[in-house]
């Protein structure tokens, strides 16, 4: 295989990693809200944060790879 | 990598933070602290607007207790004073009546020893005038009895009846 | 007022997707030739990706066969090897192959995929290797006032202009009026949201002018580059880095002894690992936070343009299978979405640079309780 196709490879497991992170993340915020409604701005900012600080982890290995 | 850092423009980056420092001093000088400050400004004359209005609501609320204990007072000085009133009429009234009480007490005392001493007058006068009358009355009967002897005894019956009826 | 912001909103960016979309439709190319093939597409969006010297609008050939270029040539300052250079962009003659070769203070510069080279001495042509890579000129120190610089020049002077006419109504009004009013609930926003929970208390008010200018800057430049006018500045890689590291100076010059003790000498762990902890805690304040906060900017915003304009490109690429009324209305669709998700994009990127720039400075100056 080309070295191109690896690296679309690598690409696909980031966004895969990086798709199920995500999901949990949002998942586990919408619980939170559900569960306590008072505390959903607090739960917004620190679930945008972490999806934040997940976000520039899948960019960065997304250039590494590039 | 090597692509992205072949992108990299050093000059860019140069250009960029020296536009970037002018444009942080510059807006923190002309417009972020002006800004920040008014409204700081504007949150704390909201805050001591309020607080105002609170301690003047207190204050209202001080200045009513004070009103109505004022009225209480008002009220209980005015009930003291007319009991202290009718407590003094009554005194005055209890006073009058002891006083004529004690006034027509003397006053009949008064009259009772005058007249105990008129009647004792009176009786001693009259004791005197029956002396004097029997003293009479003997000397009639004596005169009577030297002429008629029964004629004086019904003198002396009927001056007796007579003194008896005075 | 909320719906006449609503409505503002909405008109700012109907405005936006239709001018986008207008513009680019009628500028298929930038350096000549058509645009019509995949391979064509994608080299004229790597194109918009990167910063250029001077700002063209659109181009298009007139009647006489002649390439016309519509927009102004900016300033080229270079820093070569016979010292300080300066000429206007238009010298170039819009060429970006190398061909065109200017010669100024006895050097020879030229051009090459948006970047300037200088021609060794005594080269008077450009020579590639078999990669397209010039053989006999090297980079040169280029402090242009490129497109990215100029726009960030025009969001700054924008930005002086509001909201000191802002900081100026206050001195007469409590509450300001006209476009100082949405502005401010914006600063009100930055201050109570961000900085203040972030930093705390005790601290927020020194770095409140620094959060707000970079939130302001981000979020306007990240607007300006969803207009038709072709600016990717928040995506390109020197204005996110020269942003990251200025966060990086001012959370580790402000940083305390405890920030300092707890990244070089962390209490608590046992004596052994707290070497090792140290390691990778300076990796993390040096190195991964800048890295992150420039990479995901950077990252963002370039894609957001390469999606937009891919899905613009569809109008091109699909012409053949779908028709000119089908491709078109597709790509219209789609494009108008991501649009939308790219205005919102661009006040969440604005929002979470200032936020992590909060969040770090927070870190270095929180007091902690001593255990």
């Amino acid at each position: 295989m080309e070295p191109v196709t690896y690296n679309l490879i690598g690409a696909g497991l980031i966004v895969i990693g990086a798709g199920i992170g995500l999901g949990q993340i949002g998942g586990k915020a919408m619980e939170g809200i559900a569960r306590q409604p008072e505390a959903t701005g607090k739960i917004q900012t620190a679930m945008i944060i972490i999806a934040a600080l997940l976000e520039g982890l899948a960019f960065g290995a997304l250039f590494l790879g590039k | 990598m090597d692509k992205l850092l072949n992108d990299f423009s050093p000059g860019l980056f140069v250009v960029s933070t020296i536009l970037l420092l002018g444009l942080i001093f510059l807006m923190v000088k002309f417009a972020w602290k002006p800004i920040l400050n008014s409204l700081n400004e504007r949150e704390e004359g909201i805050q001591s607007a309020l607080d105002a209005a609170e301690s003047a609501k207190l204050e209202m609320q001080n200045l009513q207790a004070d009103n109505a204990n004022l009225l209480k007072e008002a009220r209980a000085e005015r009930e003291s004073m007319l009991k202290e009133a009718r407590e003094l009429k009554n005194k005055m009234i209890e006073d009058a009546k002891t006083e004529a009480q004690t006034q027509a007490n003397t006053m009949i005392e008064q009259a009772q020893a005058a007249i105990d001493s008129e009647k004792k007058a009176a009786m001693a006068e009259l004791k005197s005038h029956v002396a004097g009358l029997s003293v009479d009355i003997a000397e009639k009967v004596v005169r009577q009895e030297l002429s008629n002897k029964d004629k004086q005894l019904a003198l002396v019956e009927s001056l007796l009846g007579e003194a008896k009826l005075n | 007022m909320k719906v006449a912001k609503q409505t503002f909103k909405f008109f700012v960016v109907a405005c936006m997707f239709f001018m986008s979309n207008l513009a680019i439709a009628e500028t298929p190319n930038n350096d000549g030739g058509q645009v019509d093939t995949k391979k064509e597409v994608e080299e004229y969006i790597l194109h918009h990706i990167q910063d250029s010297h001077d700002f063209s609008l659109y181009s298009y050939t007139n009647d006489a066969g002649e390439r016309k270029h519509v927009g102004f040539p900016l300033p080229v300052i270079l820093w070569g090897s016979n010292g300080l250079t300066t000429f206007m962009s238009s010298e170039f003659h819009h060429n970006d192959d190398g061909h065109v070769i200017v010669e100024k203070n006895g050097s020879k510069f030229t051009k090459i995929h948006s970047k300037i080279y200088e021609l060794d001495a005594g080269a008077s042509k450009v020579a590639f290797d078999e990669t397209h890579h010039a053989t006999n000129a090297h980079k040169v120190l280029d402090f242009s006032i490129t497109k990215s610089a100029f726009g960030i020049l025009v969001i700054g002077l924008l930005m002086l202009l509001w909201f000191s006419r802002l900081a100026r109504q206050y001195k007469t009004k409590k509450i300001p009026t006209g476009f100082a009013r949405v502005l401010e609930p914006l600063v009100l926003y930055v201050r109570d949201e961000i900085a203040r929970p972030n930093i705390g208390e005790k601290h927020y008010r020194r770095f409140t002018g620094y959060l707000l200018t970079v939130f302001f800057f981000i979020w306007l430049l990240n607007l300006l580059g969803l207009t038709p006018l072709g600016f990717n500045v928040t995506g390109q890689l020197a204005v996110t880095a020269c942003l990251a590291i200025f966060t990086l100076i001012i959370y580790t010059v402000s940083g305390n002894k405890d920030y300092w003790m707890h990244i070089l000498w962390m209490p608590g762990v046992p004596v052994l690992i707290r070497p090792v902890l140290a390691i990778i805690e300076l990796a993390g304040a040096l190195v991964i936070k800048p890295f992150s906060l420039l990479v995901r900017l950077f990252a963002n915003i370039s894609a957001g343009h390469i999606v937009v304009m891919s899905l613009i490109a569809i109008m091109f690429t699909l012409k053949e299978s779908l028709g000119v009324v089908g491709a078109t209305g597709l790509s219209l669709v789609l494009s108008f979405f991501i649009t939308l998700i790219e205005v919102l994009v661009a006040f969440l990127q604005a929002y979470i640079f200032t936020m992590l720039s909060a969040l770090f400075i927070g870190m270095a100056v929180a007091e902690h309780e001593h255990h």
